[in-house]
This record gives structure tokens, C-alpha cells and sequence, in this order.
């Protein structure tokens, strides 16, 4: 009976992270933008400094109706939000948090592994968006959606398996165990590497080619109305949380802190998370949108080559001084 | 063509691996004994009732996400819209992936879902919607070799489950045992016993990369001139070029 109660109260935890942390993240965007801007963002929604906006937003995307164009495949767009979300709170089952036994949703051997396959599959929600849309736009999107994750996926594997190399493991919590604060310099390139890929994948600007609302509109999702709209928003934002937190375990040594990390440990790794999530608002705000050719340019002849030579670096190191 | 032909062929692949896992599950159905010890509460008494189909919810399972791989195997060849058996083939590779998890190969598991389901068939879809992906059915989809196919799927089946149940008749795996398809099984035993076959694979997928690009660089050499003469050719002509392109890709884009 414990075991239930404990696997119900996991679930529940993870569950309840993924519902607030991504509209954590959004409401702080709404802000940070706002200021980087010279502007307040919202102030009026539940009185405080509009910290109600999301929730008010989310009222009424329920509210709108929800459309399916005629020419539409019918199954395929209704069924695209739910496969692009629910990847990412897969993935958060996986990530540790602490250093204790209860600190993670649940240990995967293959960790590495898990979250970056199960990463992967959230793509297909796109692609399936952009075709199912019968829109010129949205094909256009969904086209750009899957070149930009075929560049980019590459790098990110590769890092991820230096780290692996690096700690003699490919289970998340393993990594964090062996971690070292000298890693930190270590893996640097890997790490920038890692998070440049995953806002990638993303799609956030600067990478955000497939949604360029200048240019196609907003891409795949252009013809997503009402709630199935907030759920690809949702789970843009999820993908934030889940690329912080995953950076933040991989390279940045997750629970570990300089002051030692005696029952604070899950602090540590929020901290590392939201400062994370900081820079890819404040990315969002400062850089340019990359061209198409630029895009696949910086991933094929600066990411990949990177990351190759991280993984030499990683090799060379494990084999002559530890 | 040649893509859905690629489709068809991989999609009948596919198809011959569900079948082989489907006997596979017959035949995994008795290694899982737990459950029974739980019922009967004797250990000798499960011993002996490793018989074909004892019911455990792993060999349920099993048989379950089987079933469920083979028919989306099977709508993947039958299916006359082309985005659509691109999608049951995530649906069957992804089933896949959930036996190897039954069976406690984790690793694989995961494998199979990275490369198959992440990029394979993220591939496929880009192809299909670079070149032609109509929704609905496209009638010129089908090639006319069906019963052939259908013969060779068969054939190829058979031999497959014959001989997949032929070595391993009276093998079990315990899967209460420690993990038997973990991270470190896999890689000290694809390291020790296997690295013959692993270089030799990974020579073959270097002389394929190296050919992907030499095919590349022929076609972009070949382009070249016309570029160049494009850009040489009065100021008049060249706006017939992209618009060219554009009603080509209208009609072909079939929308």
C-alpha cells in the first residue's frame, strides 16, 4: 500500500511542477521582457503586479472556440497538442532535483538517454500540426520544425555523451553523484553547446525560423485556435523548464553547491534552473532571429565540431589524469 | 516514388520484425512466474506451469503491445495516405520499444526510440512533405506489387519466426533477476564479445556517410553552372526563374 501511496505521490509532485513551473516561467517572461523594454508588462490582472495574467489568459483560451479547418485532417490536428506536450512531462518524471532516494520522479537507468529520445518525439506534435493544417504556412513551419531538429538534435547527443563519458554513466543520477565542481570548466563548451541546441529545439528566438511570425505567421500553429493553442504554448514553456533543468543536471553539477548541500540540495537545483530560464528570456529579448541558412549553418560548422572536440577533450582528460 | 517506395519497404521491415516479436511474446509469455508464485504461493508448483500463455501481467502485456504493434505494422503497408503510415510506423516502432522495456532492456528501449522514432521517421515526414504529401488518399501511392510484397512479408516471416523460435525454444529470461538488459550489460557485452561487428558497422555507416556526400558535391557541381549562368543572364529573364519554381512546386505540392 506505501508503494501506491508513493508512486501516486510522485506522480502527483512531477504533475503539479509541470503545471506551475511553465506558467512560472511565462509570467516571468511577460515581466523581464517588459522591463529589458522600458515597459511595466502586465499590472492590472489579480491586483499584484498582474501576477494573474496567465491565469486569466488561460480562462480565455478555454473560452474561444475551438476551430478545425475544413480542409484540415481532422485526427492528426486534434491529436498534435497532446503529442507535443506530453513528452516534456515525461521527461520531467526523469530529472533529479536531490541528492536523496525521494528527490526524483523516477530513477532510469538509461536517463541520458530517456529524456533525449523522449525529447525528440515532442517534435513530432509539430510536424503533425503543420501538415494536418492544410495551410501553406503551416506546412512551411512544420518543414522548418524538422530540418531545424535534424541539425540540432546531433550536438546535443553528442554533448549529453560526453558528460556520460565523463562521469561512467548514462543515469541522471548517477552523473550528479560523480559530479566534481572542476567540471564545471570541463565541460564548458559542452555545456553552451547543449543549451544553444536545446533552444534549438525549442524553437526559441533566437532560433524561432519555424514560428517567424513576420514571415509564415506563427508556423505550424497558425491555424490552432482556443485551448489547443495554450497547450502548445504550454508546452513551449515546459520545454524551457525541462532544457534548464537538464542543463542544469548535466553540466552545472545540479544539487551541488559551493556551501555544501545538506538537505538544500533541491534549492540549488532550482536556482540553476530559473537563473537558466532567466537567460532565455533575456536571449529572447536581445538577439535577432537567424535566417534559415544561417541557422543550419551555425549547427553543422560550429555546434557538431564543438562538440566533437569536447568529446576529444573528455577522452583525453579521463585517460591521462583520472 | 522512390519515397514511398522507401516507405513500403521499411514499413514490410517493420512488419517482419513485429511478427518475429510476436512470437517472440508467445514464447516469453512463460518466463514470467512471479505472479503466479503470488497466486499459488508455491515456488516448485510455478515452476511447473511454465506453460504456454500462463497468465502474468507482464506476458499480458507483452502480448497486448504486441498485438497492438502488429495491426499498426500492418495499417502502416495497407494505409493509402502516406503521412499516415509514416505515423503508424512511430506508433509501431514505438510498440516496439515498449517490448524491449517488458523485457528489461532498457537501453535498447530507448535506443530504438532516439533513432527510430526521433530521427527516422522525423526524416520521413520531411521528406514526404518536401516532395509531395497530399491529405487524404494519393491514389498513386500504390505500385501494383502488392501480392508480391505480400508474399515476400510472408516468406520472409516465416523464416524469421521459425527460426527465432527454434533457438531460443528453451531459453529463459528471469526477469526478476537483476536487469539482464541494463546500460552496463549491453555495453560490456557489445564491448567484449561484440566489437568485431560494431567496428565492422560503424566502417559501413562511415563509407555511407562519406558516399551521402560525395552524391551531395556531384549535384551541387552539376548545379553550379546553371547558377552561374543565371546570374550572367540578362536582368529580364531572371525573374522567370523562381516563378517557375513556384508553380512547379504548386502543382506538385497537390494542396
Amino acid at each position: 500500500m506505501n508503494d501506491v501511496l508513493d508512486v501516486a505521490l510522485r506522480l502527483l509532485v512531477v504533475f503539479v511542477v509541470f503545471l506551475t513551473f511553465p506558467l512560472i516561467v511565462g509570467q516571468t517572461e511577460h515581466k523581464v521582457m517588459a522591463h529589458m523594454q522600458g515597459r511595466l508588462g502586465p499590472m492590472y490582472a489579480g491586483g499584484f503586479h498582474g501576477w494573474a495574467q496567465l491565469i486569466a489568459d488561460g480562462v480565455k483560451f478555454a473560452q474561444k472556440e475551438d476551430v478545425v479547418p475544413a480542409g484540415a485532417d481532422r485526427r492528426i490536428f486534434q491529436l498534435a497538442p497532446a503529442v507535443a506536450l506530453l513528452p516534456y512531462l515525461l521527461v520531467l518524471l526523469a530529472i533529479p532535483i536531490g541528492p536523496d532516494e525521494g528527490a526524483v520522479g523516477q530513477v532510469i537507468d538509461a536517463g541520458v538517454f530517456f529524456v533525449l529520445a523522449v525529447m525528440g518525439v515532442g517534435v513530432l506534435g509539430s510536424l503533425m500540426a503543420g501538415w494536418a493544417s492544410a495551410n501553406k504556412f503551416s506546412l512551411l513551419g512544420g518543414l522548418r520544425t524538422a530540418a531545424q531538429l535534424l541539425a540540432y538534435e546531433l550536438p546535443m547527443l553528442l554533448t549529453a555523451a560526453s558528460v556520460a563519458m565523463a562521469a561512467g554513466t548514462v543515469s541522471l543520477v548517477g552523473i550528479l553523484d560523480a559530479f566534481e565542481w572542476w567540471w564545471l570548466p570541463w565541460q564548458i563548451t559542452g555545456a553552451l553547446v547543449f543549451f544553444v541546441a536545446g533552444l534549438a529545439e525549442l524553437q526559441r528566438p533566437p532560433f524561432d525560423m519555424p514560428v517567424a511570425d513576420s514571415e509564415i505567421i506563427f508556423g505550424a500553429y497558425t491555424e490552432y485556435t482556443g485551448l489547443r493553442f495554450a497547450l502548445f504554448l504550454l508546452a513551449e514553456y515546459a520545454g524551457i523548464v525541462v532544457l534548464c533543468g537538464l542543463t542544469t543536471v548535466l553540466f552545472l553539477g545540479g544539487w551541488h553547491g559551493p556551501w555544501g548541500a545538506d538537505g538544500l540540495g533541491w534549492v540549488w537545483t532550482l536556482l540553476k534552473t530559473a537563473v537558466l530560464a532567466f537567460v532565455v528570456i533575456w536571449l529572447r529579448v536581445t538577439y535577432p532571429r537567424l535566417r534559415e541558412d544561417q541557422l543550419q549553418k551555425l549547427s553543422w560548422t560550429l555546434l557538431v565540431p564543438l562538440s566533437l572536440a569536447q568529446i576529444a577533450l573528455t577522452g583525453v582528460v579521463k585517460v591521462v589524469f583520472l | 516514388m522512390t519515397l514511398a517506395a522507401t516507405v513500403g519497404s521499411l514499413t514490410t521491415g517493420t512488419t517482419h520484425l513485429t511478427t518475429g516479436t510476436t512470437d517472440l511474446a508467445t514464447g516469453t509469455t512463460n518466463l514470467v512466474t512471479r505472479t503466479t508464485n503470488l497466486v499459488t504461493g508455491t515456488a516448485h508448483l510455478a515452476a511447473e506451469s511454465r506453460g504456454f500463455l500462463s497468465p502474468t501481467g507482464v506476458e499480458i502485456a507483452f502480448l497486448l503491445v504486441g498485438l497492438v504493434t502488429f495491426g499498426a505494422a500492418v495499417i502502416t503497408v495497407t494505409t493509402r495516405q502516406l503521412v499516415h503510415a509514416a505515423l503508424w510506423l512511430v506508433v509501431a516502432l514505438g510498440g516496439l520499444a515498449v517490448e524491449y522495456l517488458l523485457l528489461t532492456a532498457e537501453f535498447i528501449a530507448w535506443v530504438q526510440v532516439l533513432i527510430y522514432v526521433g530521427s527516422v521517421v522525423v526524416l520521413l515526414l520531411f521528406g514526404l512533405m518536401l516532395t509531395r504529401a497530399p491529405i487524404g488518399r494519393s491514389p498513386d501511392a500504390d505500385s501494383g506489387n502488392r501480392p508480391v510484397a505480400l508474399a515476400v512479408a510472408v516468406v520472409a516471416a516465416a523464416a524469421l519466426v521459425w527460426v527465432v523460435v527454434d533457438a531460443f525454444r528453451t531459453t529463459w529470461i528471469d526477469l526478476d533477476g537483476a536487469p539482464a538488459g541494463s546500460t552496463e550489460v549491453t555495453g560490456a557485452s557489445l564491448f567484449q564479445h561484440w566489437v568485431l561487428p560494431f567496428e565492422a558497422l560503424s566502417v559501413l555507416l562511415l563509407a555511407a556517410l562519406v558516399g551521402a556526400i560525395v552524391l551531395s558535391r556531384k549535384a551541387k557541381a552539376e548545379a553550379r553552372p546553371e547558377a552561374d549562368a543565371a546570374a550572367t543572364a540578362p536582368a529580364s529573364t531572371a525573374p522567370d526563374t523562381p516563378g517557375g519554381t513556384d508553380t512547379r512546386r504548386d502543382t506538385e505540392g497537390a494542396r
